[in-house]
């Protein structure tokens, strides 16, 4: 992802289809995001691919803070992708998401 | 095979002002030595080549004895799959190499180096040229002189196996399943490792050593004795003083061992762990000085060439050897020093060695001297052998010049902590042992040097874990997680948490929050019970919002709570998806690649014709990757995409194995009475019955269990949560607490019982009460020794507190609510519950394996 003025965004449906306290996964262009519906509310949005060995972010268990990636456990803040949980694994890439009219929205930027 | 990795941009235009620098040997000291030449900036000053005659990357070698006895666990029975990670074993892998610009030359030997020339040669031919050479080859098993060992000048007899490589490793978990008795040749601390790893796959295991003391090279004679009482007490057959002979070969394979006295010994497998010997040939036929080893200087160079340096277990430094990691990282380090200039000065002065492991589940630590050596030397000793402990310190002139723990290793940081510093001795000697009430236990830990390395597996000092909790860290396990200290082989893990609570300050360091039933909720399980029950809790959100700190969720407590609400309220329990792992949302087991295994029920380990028929088709069908029969005697489809799951349940028209759950997981059998001719009771239909009540029961843990129709014991019953095995006189004794995974214990006999219902009721009883008592996560193998064996059998058996039959209606309810879950998910219970969640890439991602087992 490089030219942020022509970043993607993308109307992807109801925000309904995430389950509250859950995450799902989605194309956006050609990046797979996983999209974060935590029970505080608000939507975060993280790339779907766990930057320690490929784990599906989209699965793990949240709270309001982060994301557990459920192969091994490593957490990542939902609002910054940062990882929190030690060991030498890189930050993964967070995107804007919002709710708009009850419509989720994506776009490849930082949030 | 060869395999190149790495660039390659230097063949045209070589840069002249950079040098070449040849690594030969990727175990655990060249990929030591490279690192610390890496992080000195060597990758700017070098071209660097390195060769390896093992086609992997390399791996931690520490861990190989893990891969044997976990296997049984992870590797293989994908039911067991918390745990170990395959790829742990592999400190660098193949694009290491690659993403740090080295060439990697896997799978070519050197077999010359040309002095002169400056130029090292391969056995496909190629000739590298070096200005500076690194010598880490290693070293191998020593196989004794022995007929029937090999089978041609290159290969064992099938049967034989040494154990230094994780090919050694490999071959041996093929070869397991079909064996049935395993000897061990030589009593040392590898040996005892594979025949403890061989015992956890169910081998009668037989440890033949040359003299009366095992692991002689760490241990005098009393400290062994008190090793050797420990491992015979969990079964192993131990043959000391007694030399082989002959390994006795039938049908080209192995049928058993002679002794040096004539006798023989029936076996299907042999383990040669008789000592290691330095792989100097190469530097032999290349003129360099060799003696045990190749002879090295304190800057770690060859005694004959400035520009090769040796590091490792082929390094002979000041006349010793050493096959432990903590001197090599130190080599590593000086090496690395001399040869990027970053201290040109460096020197190796030689280590002092403090070993610290765990040999078969027993605790080990020995540094320095083993015995007393002078008239005048102070020896303080130590043994309760009823308890399995043994200590012993040896001091000379008013220092600490050696000690040996075992069973009991909780004072050796002060020990190490005055073995290094040399400092001065508490008057009363036997305090190095004892507190004897002075409760200063932490001042040790705390009075550790900084640089003091706590686990040697991922290079973690004291001052890490310091700064750790300087930056905040609050608990131990916090500090493990930030530095991934006691991650490796675990063995440290008593010292981690003496130096985080030292840290953490003193009496202060005390963790409230160690005895939390999750992290989130500052309660401990009763309490926690005692509100969920008095405010009518039933879903994970509404305990969050009455019992957490400010009402926050913590996503390391949802699973925990789940699992304990749905034990209180089998009925009511308001169900939040969210609250569940995804293994639980989707009621398969998530594998690497984000795929899921789905093992359907087969009670009691029995199915029928139509059941394979009906999975082969399913196989067939879905294209499924891999078929596997698990350690639960179950089939297991692996490689599913979570988008079928639903499809292939349909299919198969079978209930959930809740193979993927902290959960009753299945019952092991045997044949028992049916077809057995040793039979004593039908553990068939027992173990069917006991399945098919408590199939799918949730708990802290999972829970596996096993019947066996007789003291043969073919169902492992005595290394189960609960294992039952049927005795003469109709009997059946029910052993608890039971466990042969990461932990190997063997079960406490709970009770033993006169039918076929009672067996079952008081299995019944023992799981609700473990249910209602244990911690999150808190297997039964510690939770009944935390317990006392005397107060289960109390109120389990003896009823002492009037609540047996609470505990039976209880059990009846969960019992009652049950639902399987693969037929009531046929519905979504949320929108895209099984939608795939990584949507770009092709599943499954695991390689398909042949059934002859070849890796594809
Ligand atoms: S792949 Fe995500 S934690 Fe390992």
């Amino acid at each position: 992802m490089t030219a942020s003025d022509e970043a993607v965004s993308v109307r992807l449906g109801p925000v309904d289809q995430i389950p509250v306290g859950e995450g799902r996964a989605f194309l956006v262009g050609d990046e797979p995001v996983a999209v974060f519906r935590p029970r505080s509310g608000g939507l975060h949005a993280l790339r779907a691919i766990c930057p320690h060995r490929g784990g599906p972010l989209a699965d793990g268990l949240l709270d309001g803070e982060v994301v557990m990636c459920p192969l091994h456990n490593h957490r990542f803040e939902l609002a910054s992708g940062a990882c929190v949980s030690g060991g030498d694994v890189d930050d993964v890439a967070a995107y804007s998401a919002d709710d708009d009219d009850g419509e989720l929205v994506v776009s490849l930027v930082a949030p | 095979m060869t395999a190149t990795l790495g660039t390659e941009q230097e063949a045209g235009t070589p840069e002249p002002d950079r040098a070449k620098l040849v690594v030969v040997g990727n175990g655990m000291s060249g990929a030591r030595a490279l690192e610390e030449i890496l992080t000195r900036g060597g990758a700017d000053r070098f071209d660097i080549t390195v060769f390896g005659d093992e086609p992997y990357g390399n791996y931690n070698r520490i861990l190989l004895s893990e891969v044997l006895a976990n296997a049984a666990g992870a590797a293989v029975d994908n039911e067991d799959a918390d745990g170990w990670d395959p790829d742990e074993l592999f400190l660098n892998p193949t694009d290491w190499y690659a993403e740090n610009g080295i060439t990697l030359h896997a799978g070519v030997r050197i077999v010359r180096i040309d002095r002169h020339a400056k130029v090292v040669m391969g056995d496909d031919g190629s000739v590298t040229p070096y200005d500076t050479l690194v010598l880490a080859t290693g070293s191998r098993s020593f196989f004794p002189p022995m007929d029937g060992m090999w089978a041609s000048k290159t290969d064992l007899t099938p049967g034989v196996f040494g154990f230094r490589s994780l090919d050694d490793a490999n071959a041996m978990l093929d070869h397991v399943a079909g064996a049935r008795t395993a000897v061990v040749i030589g009593g040392g601390l590898l040996g005892l490792e594979a025949a403890a790893g061989l015992q956890a796959h169910g081998l009668a295991v037989h440890v033949v050593h040359p003299t009366e003391v095992l692991m002689n090279q760490q241990l005098e004679a009393g400290a062994s004795k008190v090793l050797r009482s420990k491992l015979e007490d969990m079964g192993m057959h131990m043959h000391l003083g007694v030399k082989t002979s002959e390994i006795l070969v039938t049908d080209g394979a192995v049928s058993g061992v002679r002794f040096t006295d004539g006798s023989d010994l029936d076996c299907d497998m042999v383990v040669v762990t008789a000592g290691i010997r330095p792989n100097i040939g190469l530097a032999m036929v290349s003129g360099l000085e060799t003696q045990r080893a190749i002879v090295v200087d304190d800057r770690m160079r060859s005694v004959d060439d400035d520009d090769i340096f040796v590091v490792g277990e082929c390094a002979q430094h000041r006349g010793e050897v050493y096959g432990v990691v903590g001197p090599l990282w130190e080599q590593a380090a000086v090496l690395a020093d001399v040869i990027t200039g970053a201290d040109p000065d460096a020197a190796y002065h030689g280590s002092r060695l403090t070993t610290k492991l765990k040999v078969a589940g027993v605790d080990v630590a020995q540094m320095g001297v083993k015995t007393p050596e002078r008239e005048s030397d102070e020896f303080v000793q130590f043994s309760e052998t009823g308890r399995g402990v043994y200590q012993t310190v040896i001091i000379r002139d008013g220092t600490l010049i050696g000690a040996t723990l075992v069973g009991d290793v909780s004072k050796v940081a002060a020990l190490t902590q005055a073995f290094d510093s040399r400092s001065a001795l508490p008057e009363e000697r036997v305090k190095l042992l004892f507190d004897l009430g002075s409760a200063d236990d932490s001042a040790s830990a705390a009075d550790l040097p900084d640089d003091t390395q706590i686990c040697n597996c991922n290079g973690v000092s004291k001052g890490d874990l310091v700064g750790c909790v300087h930056d905040g860290a609050e608990t131990v396990s916090a500090c493990m997680d930030a530095t991934r200290a006691g991650k490796g082989c675990g063995s440290c893990k008593g010292l981690v948490r003496e130096v985080v609570e030292a840290a953490l300050g003193g009496a202060g360091a005390e963790d409230p929050a160690e005895s939390y039933y999750v992290p989130g909720i500052p309660l401990d399980k009763p309490a926690l019970m005692q509100e969920i029950r008095s405010q009518e809790l039933k879903s994970v959100s509404a305990v969050f919002a009455a019992l957490a700190p400010e009402g926050r969720d913590d996503v390391a407590s949802k699973m925990g709570l789940t699992a304990l609400l749905r034990m209180m309220w089998p009925e009511d329990y308001v169900d939040e998806r969210d609250g569940r792992f995804i293994n639980d949302r989707v009621h398969a087991n998530i594998q690497r690649d984000g795929t899921f295994s789905v093992v359907p029920r087969m009670s009691g380990g029995v199915t029928s014709p139509d059941q394979l028929r009906r999975i082969a088709d399913v196989a067939d069908k879905h294209e499924i990757p891999m078929v596997k029969l698990t350690g639960g005697q179950r089939i297991d489809l692996l490689g599913v995409p979570k988008e079928k799951l639903q499809e292939v349940w349909a299919d198969l028209e079978m209930p959930s194995g809740w193979a993927y759950g902290k959960s009753f997981r299945t019952v092991k059998t045997c044949v028992g009475t049916d077809f057995c001719r040793f039979g004593l009771g039908d553990s068939t239909r027992l173990g069917i019955d006991i399945e098919e009540r408590f199939k799918g029961i949730e708990g802290p843990a999972k829970m596996k269990l096993a019947v066996s129709g007789c003291p043969r014991n073919c169902a492992e019953s005595m290394v189960k949560d609960v294992g039952i095995v049927a005795v003469e006189g109709g009997r059946w004794q029910i052993y608890v607490g039971g466990a042969a995974g990461a932990t190997i214990r063997k079960g406490d006999i709970l009770a033993t019982v006169d039918s076929h219902d009672e067996a079952v009721l008081i299995t019944g009883r023992f799981l609700q009460y473990y249910r209602e008592h244990a911690n999150w996560l808190e297997r039964t193998y510690d939770f009944v020794p935390r317990m006392g064996l005397d107060y289960l059998i109390g109120v389990i058996v003896d009823d002492v507190e009037g609540i047996a039959a609470e505990l039976d209606e209880r059990m009846q309810e969960a019992v009652d609510a049950y639902v399987d879950p693969w037929a009531a998910d046929q519905q979504e219970a949320t929108p895209g519950q099984f939608h795939d969640a990584l949507p770009l890439i092709p599943l499954p991602q695991v390689p398909v394996r042949a059934s002859e087992g070849a890796p594809a």
